[in-house]
């Protein structure tokens, strides 16, 4: 067995009384890829920046090919070949991209060595496939380019243990099958790799081992993921066993939504280009795609934040004219924005404030231009009650909310006033298997009332579960609408990058 | 009318840009390595007041003039690590921070300068630099007297430029300030301190503030007064947002708003004197809030201009 490319022991990290880490212990030999696995806060970030020198731990150590190491910075974590590609990339995108290669490499007599690192760029090119053109700004790279210059700028400071936080989250599926023959083949030169994921299939798809982590301790190791079930790693994720929420069967009655040759201008975003579809009541319909392929747009039109240049909308059948928030809620629109901390709630004003706030002038909360006090606090209790929120009190300030309880709170502010149809972005985007499993046991109980669903997101497995019909964006249009009994990963993956077309 | 355009644009109206340009090169170039590395410096004015007086004083005590400047600079350089420790240091806002220390050094500068001059009738004054022909180029026709017939601080302004755009865009450093300046994260997971970076490039444009006051108090006016930097350094805030943060560009703005405040000198000076002599001081400052609107349309700041740099965020 070669020495261990790296050995992490005992290692405990705590924010005040909050133990993120509690005596983990990891190990990746070289040319291994280990998968870490857990839920939203089991602390699997929390280690990775142990491990890269963002934080320093209270207790264990760290050895590197079997010696001890201290890390107390990212310069010390490069120094000793650790890479790592965050979720957030660490890109300036107005910079090219050989100048955010070279960030932090002394140059060559006081100047920037640009031959060198053109030289380096084309070696790891040729050894790996990950090309890049290097005078490019950065902002002119798609984000599956973006990531490739994260993985080449770990390469390039000589990594030799990389570390890739929730890499797939924003890729296309057959960007991820890029990536992946890209980490094996890295790995077949020797390389280690840690892979944090929760998507538990891509897992067993890539890793050889993987360490599973959950309240920040180690709840288990699994050998032989290719032949590990995912509800088995599901369970050590959670702690129990998770049963996928049953999509019984519905009969969908008239059309609650529609939307006819909805076109608008390419203000910020992509644009929609003749964008017709319809949603039923007790029917949910899921839209899928690569961020950025007008999904935002649809969103923002069905809400009344954007006006169409083109088409007709209606809502419970009647038409939509003015295109602003409160006339599609007057009609009966619920909306989860995609972005609950900027455009869902108020993080600095209390919980209760931010509960109302689409419906504050309403008769309900105020009257006669005063707001009810009262009534908003009442509400907000009731609700945090009938939605088990997890919360001091509704006076407590939004942005203090975990994710999973915000998604909660956004959920039950629209589904109190019954809507009849219901927009919702990323619903469960950074929500542990938990609240999201929550969280669709209320979209499914909406649609058996007879509320019309529309559910925008990247995570096809999430959608194939949920949705009645998926329909697939591809720049700004309709791609193709399936039967989610047609509809396979695959299948909708290739809609999604343009090469088919079904309706 | 031909007269006066004939009295307007002549040699000496080169020189007096090249010469109003200068301290305001200087200031435009401090606060463009500042603000690249994500530091807005509010400072300067004040930056420049004290560094005026401060150089003053020593050559009006030593009877050096380079020791002037020397000091001069170094108090430029002081103030800008004490403008570095409210906002990189302990990420205080940068507006705030610095109002203060413009406020802290106008006082500073008025309060020591009574303390070592007293009150005169006569403001004391000092003999300020002299000019230096550049043998062989001075004796060009119209560029020799205007350029190379100068003070020596113009000489260093006019080397500055292309030294500050060598430094920016070709040195691993220049780099450094331009990546904390967009991306602190980015920079930081790359080894590169964003607190020593940000720290040394508000210090470096301290430096730079440093000379525009010292060539203000020394090479222009050889006295100090109260209004000696009068909205030079407010201007030169100015300057960088219409310069795009490129020190070529900002050097032009420079020169372009000394062209301006050139010209309505020359237009007070000439058979113009019906006009009130206010509307031509007017007019260079009339001209920046237009060439702003128009010109800086487009640019955009550094992304993380104003935005403190935390390392353990949780």
């Amino acid at each position: 067995m070669p020495a261990l490319l790296i050995e992490m022991r005992g290692i405990t990290k705590s924010f005040g009384a909050v133990k993120a880490n509690e005596a983990v212990d990891l190990s990746v030999a070289p040319g291994e890829i280990l998968g870490l696995l857990g839920e939203n806060g089991a602390g699997k970030t929390t280690l990775m920046n142990v491990l890269f020198g963002a934080y320093a731990p209270d207790a264990g150590e760290i050895l590197i090919q079997g010696q001890p190491v201290r890390i107390s910075s990212s310069a010390d974590a490069l120094a000793a070949g650790i890479g790592m590609v965050h979720q957030h990339f660490h890109l300036a995108p107005r910079l090219t991209v050989l100048e955010n290669l070279l960030i932090g490499i002394s140059g060559r007599s006081g100047r920037i060595d640009r031959a060198g690192g053109l030289g380096r760029l084309a070696e790891i090119g040729r050894q790996h496939g990950l090309t890049l053109d290097p005078d490019l700004p950065v902002s002119a790279l798609s984000v599956g380019e973006q990531q490739r210059l994260e993985i080449v700028k770990a390469l390039f400071r000589g990594a030799k243990l990389l570390i890739l936080d929730e890499p797939t989250a924003v890729l296309a599926p057959t960007e991820v099958d890029g990536l992946f023959s890209a980490l094996r083949s890295m790995a077949a030169q020797g390389l280690g790799i840690i892979f944090i994921s929760h998507k538990l299939n891509e897992v067993r798809a890539l890793t050889h081992r993987c360490t599973v982590l959950r309240h920040g301790r180690v709840a288990g190791r699994v050998d032989d993921p290719a032949n590990t079930t995912s509800a088995a790693m599901a369970q050590l994720m959670c702690g129990h066993e998770i049963v996928p929420p049953a999509r019984g069967a519905s009969t969908p009655g008239g059309a609650v939504l529609t939307l006819d040759g909805i076109s608008t201008s390419r203000h910020s975003g992509t644009a929609l280009r003749d964008v017709s579809l319809a949603v039923r009541a007790g029917e949910i319909l899921g839209i899928a795609g690569v961020s950025g392929n007008g999904q935002r747009a649809l969103a923002e039109v069905i809400s009344g934040v954007r006006v169409p240049d083109a088409g007709q909308m209606t809502i419970a059948g009647q038409k939509v004219s003015r295109y602003s928030p409160r006339e599609v809620q007057a009609l009966g629109l619920g909306r989860i924005p995609e972005d609950r901390m900027t455009t869902g709630l108020v993080t600095n004003l209390p919980l209760a404030d931010s509960m109302v706030l689409p419906r504050i002038g309403t008769a309900a909360f105020s009257s006669r231009g005063l707001l009810k006090p009262d009534a908003i606090r009442a509400f907000a209790e009731a609700q945090i009650k009938a939605y088990d929120i997890r919360c001091p009190g509704p006076m407590t300030r939004a942005g203090a909310l975990s994710g999973g309880n915000l998604q909660k709170a956004l959920l039950a502010r629209e589904l109190a006033f019954d809507p009849k149809v219901l927009i919702v972005s990323q619903p469960t985007r950074g929500l542990d298997i938990g609240a999201a499993r929550f969280i669709h046991e209320k979209f499914l109980d909406m649609r058996a009332k007879g509320c019309g669903i529309i559910v925008i997101g990247e995570d096809l497995e999430e959608l194939l579960v949920l949705c009645d019909r998926i329909a697939v964006m591809y720049e700004g249009r309709i791609a193709g609408t399936l039967d989610s009994a047609d509809a396979t990963v695959a299948r909708l993956g290739l809609m999604m990058t343009g090469a088919e077309g079904h309706s | 009318m031909s007269a006066v355009f004939e009295q307007i644009f002549q040699v000496g109206f080169l020189a007096a840009i090249i010469r109003i340009a200068t301290p305001l090169a200087f200031a435009t170039l401090g606060e463009m390595f500042s603000e690249r590395a994500g530091v807005l410096n509010l400072g300067i004015e004040g930056i420049m007041l004290l560094s005026a007086m401060t150089g003053f004083t020593a050559t009006s005590l030593s009877g050096s003039l380079w020791l002037g400047v020397l000091v001069a600079v170094l108090t430029g350089m002081l103030m800008g690590a004490l403008h570095a420790l409210f906002t990189v240091a302990l990420g205080l806002s940068q507006h705030v921070c610095g109002i203060g220390v413009t406020l802290f050094s106008s006082g500073l500068a008025y309060f020591l300068y009574r303390l070592i001059f007293g009150q005169q009738s006569v403001p004391p004054s000092i003999k300020g630099f002299e000019t230096l022909p550049v043998p062989v180029l001075s004796s060009l026709p119209v560029l020799g007297p205007a350029v190379f017939n100068q003070f020596a601080l113009v000489y260093m302004a006019i080397l500055a430029i292309p030294l500050a755009a060598f430094v920016l865009y070709r040195t691993p450093w220049g780099l450094s300030v331009r990546m904390v300046g967009e991306n602190p994260r980015a920079a930081d997971s790359a080894g590169v301190s964003v607190i020593a970076t940000r720290f040394q490039a508000v210090i470096l444009g301290g430096a730079l503030m440093g000379l525009a006051g010292a060539f203000l108090s020394m090479a222009q006016f050889n006295a100090f007064t109260f209004g000696v930097v009068s909205g030079r350094g407010w201007v030169a805030i100015a300057l960088v947002v219409f310069g795009r943060w490129d020190p070529w560009r900002s050097a032009g703005a420079a020169l372009l708003f000394a062209f301006v405040d050139a010209l309505q000198l020359r237009m007070q000076a000439s058979g113009l004197g019906h006009i009130p002599y206010e509307a031509f001081l007017m007019l260079p400052f009339i001209f920046t809030i237009v060439a702003m609107a128009v010109m800086s349309r487009n640019a955009v700041a550094p992304s993380a201009l104003l935005k403190p740099f935390r390392r353990e965020e949780r």
